[in-house]
């Protein structure tokens, strides 16, 4: 054969033994350069460009942050609008080897994982339907918008569609001594639409929402 | 319905015109002789000679020890984290046998994590071994596929190039520089980038909230810019500090499309036919356009067995409707739609979904494409994988008409033929061996998180997604066992190298070969006729591979839903 790959290959191969060098500085350099330098010049240039959301679009209220603005919480009072449901899991108070359901935990986000075909997703959304209904003084025959009882992805979406927002008007104007119309005007302002007039879904976020709800009707804390 | 089209097709336009001009920069990179004053430096350090030509046996030799050194690199710091300063969370090491599979998924670049983010990880982890490995893995790709088309392009050469000039160059010249500016624009757009590792806020009903936070954004644009998938955080790209708005998922998107797709223009640049690299770009893109469509319906069909507890899934100016259990409401189907499609073509892996979640067909094109392998593909793989299957092509079509098959002018014979073949095979067999034992393997039932057909899917998912180097996850799967681990590791290192280095091993060979002159009996590899032909044998050998596997599991599925059988 004269082939030049096989007289390159039965050639000598030049000896590996030099080569000992550039394998493993390769494996440090390249950690030095991708790992550390990369990420830090980042880190300086973001931090001074955009220092509010490098930092987690942390939102203040009267100077207390009260959280951030792309992380859904968990709302369980009448008096505000309430986000998905959330599959999160934390820590147990009584055994921190154990976790327990923990809503909106930031410290480990997840979702159910559930199949379509599953009993369990479809005994936990029958009940979430039911509740949602319940809550907001719903008459049994009224669809629920499929944002309102299911678990989201992450376990901390921060948003809720404008058509589930609607369906909570009536228990929060009852809970804050405020009128549909009015509360009606909030939530139109407050529903950003598609990203620049495309991508993705109109959507309400729900603590931005609430933020305004309190400062145009404040309600007087009895609990804390 | 008309918006979510025009999101497709502005996003597919805008993913093209990229990939032309990127294509291009990737020809002058893996051709152009003048090197950086940088990179000069860079060689002096490492002691090598830039304009030493390798064999492809050196190539490969050196790529493997050179991967193998970086891997153990970050096996011992993913061992030594809690003695590494700088964590306010003192999060602890990893064990064993997780280090293995994570330092294993990160240099394949498969990214599948047995480990959440931000419960086991500290910034510093996430630096110098996450984001450190993610640009390697993608560079050893890239530099690979680099050296593949080299193959295709020399005429009577013995030589590839220069592993140590293509890693340095495909990571100096190509992948910082873009993943610096897609980091701005993704911090700009809301991903966190800091070196705190939490922020602690009183959420308005009075409750204490931790928000993990840290170097998000460097690690984000490496992971799909690099076709990695693996989340800072656990929930991946659906968190929203990975991902926090329409317009990043759509930059996510456009960053795992970029390479694979840019390849068809390199290579069309570096064989001198532009036709050629359009043909096998028509070909990722029909295929892809398929399974778009079927995720798309799927989704946006719902679940059957919420409506009869009165949810609306019906989808109105008002919501977005649609199967939206473990969805993000900001993506909506589309979105979603789009992201699942990209992220198992491109074997990326990120989720900005819970795959598990997905409808039986919509988790159906996920697990189909990571076994074929060849849909975009992950970056530089995706193109050898798809030059795999076109050497078969000109094969079959060469025995139907009995001629000697032809690629770009080179005879393809026996030898390359058999690589071919092992290529083809290594994957289809550790698929589907690693399935069948662990489905025999008690433990694997406690790993389980659904019933019925969902929990074969779960395994065949976990088997297909680290041999395809993806890294996705039916998620509820607890992979998390010294026996999944270690398996699951070597899915992906078998993977990636056993198929790796056999197509080598084809460019070394076809390198050495003279060009014939084309004859009128020389089958056109560059028009729509191949095009067909080269799809239909990827569907073809797929599904005579593949579809008694998918049938126990989301087919059978798929029917039990009509059925409306849950379990």
């Amino acid at each position: 054969m004269t082939d030049p790959a096989n007289a390159l290959q039965d050639s000598p191969a030049p000896p590996l033994r030099g080569q000992l060098r550039p394998i493993l500085g390769s494996a440090v350099l390249m950690l030095i350069v991708t790992g550390v330098l990369y990420p830090l010049l980042t880190t300086a240039v973001a931090q001074a460009l955009f220092s509010h959301q490098a930092r987690g679009s942390i939102v203040e209220n009267g100077g207390r942050a009260v959280g951030s603005g792309l992380i859904g919480q968990h709302f369980t009072r009448p008096e505000y609008f309430h986000g998905r449901p959330s599959t999160t899991l934390g820590p147990d108070p009584a055994d921190p080897t154990k976790t327990v359901d923990s809503p909106y935990d930031a410290r480990l986000s997840g979702a159910s994982n559930q199949g379509v075909l599953s009993a369990r997703l479809k005994a936990a959304v029958a009940e979430r339907a039911q509740r949602y209904r319940a809550d907001n003084g719903l008459p049994p025959d009224v669809p629920v918008p499929v944002d309102a009882v299911t678990a989201s992805a992450s376990g901390l979406d921060p948003d809720i569609s404008v058509a589930n927002a609607r369906l909570q008007l009536q228990r929060i104007a009852g809970a804050r001594r405020a009128s549909r119309q009015a509360l009606e005007a909030l939530l139109a302002q407050a529903v950003s639409g598609r990203q620049l007039g495309l991508l993705g879904e109109p959507r309400v976020n729900v603590l931005q929402l609430n933020l305004a709800l309190d400062a145009a009707f404040p309600i007087e804390r009895t609990t804390r | 319905m008309i918006a979510d089209a025009l999101q497709f097709f502005l996003i597919l336009a805008l993913a093209t015109g990229l990939a032309a001009l990127v294509g291009k920069a990737m020809a002058h990179l893996f051709t152009s002789p003048a090197h950086l004053a940088l990179e000069r430096l860079t060689y002096r350090v490492l002691g090598v000679a830039p304009d030493e030509e390798m064999s492809w046996r050196r190539y490969g030799v050196l790529l493997l020890l050179s991967n193998a050194a970086m891997m153990t690199l970050g096996y011992l710091l993913l061992r030594l984290q809690e003695h590494l300063p700088g964590d306010p969370l003192a999060r602890a090491s990893q064990p064993p046998d997780q280090a293995f599979n994570t330092a294993a998924s990160f240099i394949t670049n498969t990214n599948w994590q047995s480990y959440s983010g931000e419960a086991s990880l500290s910034n510093v982890s996430q630096m110098v071994v996450i984001t450190f490995l993610m640009t390697v893995s993608a560079a050893t790709g890239i530099a690979a596929a680099g050296a593949f088309l080299r193959g295709l392009s020399r005429k009577s050469a013995a030589a590839l190039g220069n592993y140590w000039v293509d890693l340095t160059r495909v990571t100096y010249r190509l992948l910082l520089p873009l993943c610096f500016v897609v980091a701005l624009l993704l911090v700009w757009q809301g991903v966190p980038q800091t070196l705190s590792a939490e922020a602690v806020v009183t959420t308005l009903e009075g409750q204490a909230q931790h928000l993990v936070v840290g170097p998000v954004a460097s690690l984000e644009a490496i992971k799909h810019i690099g076709t990695n998938g693996g989340g800072f955080y656990g929930m991946n790209s659906a968190h929203p500090f990975e991902n926090p708005t329409p317009l990043t998922n759509t930059l996510h998107i456009l960053g795992m499309l970029l390479i694979p797709a840019a390849f068809t223009f390199t290579l069309g640049a570096m064989v001198l036919r532009r036709r050629q690299g359009w043909a096998f770009l028509g070909a990722f893109t029909v295929m892809f356009l398929g399974f778009l469509a079927v995720v798309y319906t799927a989704e946006r069909g719902g679940n059957p067995l919420l409506a009869q507890h009165g949810v609306d899934q019906l989808g109105s100016e008002l919501h977005a409707g649609g199967n939206l259990e473990g969805k993000e409401l900001r993506f909506g189907i589309a979105q979603t739609s789009l992201f699942v499609t990209v992220t198992t073509a491109a074997t990326t892996g990120s989720v900005d979904s819970m795959h598990s979640s997905l409808t039986p067909l919509g988790g159906l094109v996920p697990l189909a494409q990571m076994m074929l392998n060849s849909v975009f593909g992950g970056d530089g793989v995706g193109l050898i994988n798809l030059l795999t299957y076109a050497l078969l092509t000109v094969f079959l079509v060469g025995m139907m008409i009995g001629r000697t098959p032809e690629f770009l002018g080179k005879k393809i014979e026996a030898r390359e033929m058999k690589l071919v073949m092992l290529a083809v095979l290594v994957h289809a067999f550790s698929i589907l061996g690693f399935t069948a034992l662990a489905c025999v393997v008690p433990s694997t039932v406690a790993s389980l998180s659904n019933g019925g057909p969902h929990a074969f899917s779960e395994v065949l998912y976990a088997y297909t997604s680290g041999t395809a180097n993806n890294g996705s996850a039916f998620a509820g799967f607890n992979a998390n066992t010294p026996f999944f681990n270690t398996t699951i590791g070597l899915a992906m290192l078998v993977g990636r190298y056993l198929t790796l280095l056999p197509m080598l091993a084809v460019a070394g060979a076809l390198a050495a070969k003279r060009v014939v002159p084309q004859g009128p009996g020389t089958m056109a590899t560059d028009g729509p006729l191949f095009t067909a032909l080269l799809v239909f044998v990827v569907l073809v050998v797929g599904g005579l591979t593949f579809l008694p596997a998918l049938a126990l599991g989301p087919i059978v599925e798929h029917l039990l839903m009509g059925a409306g059988a849950s379990f």
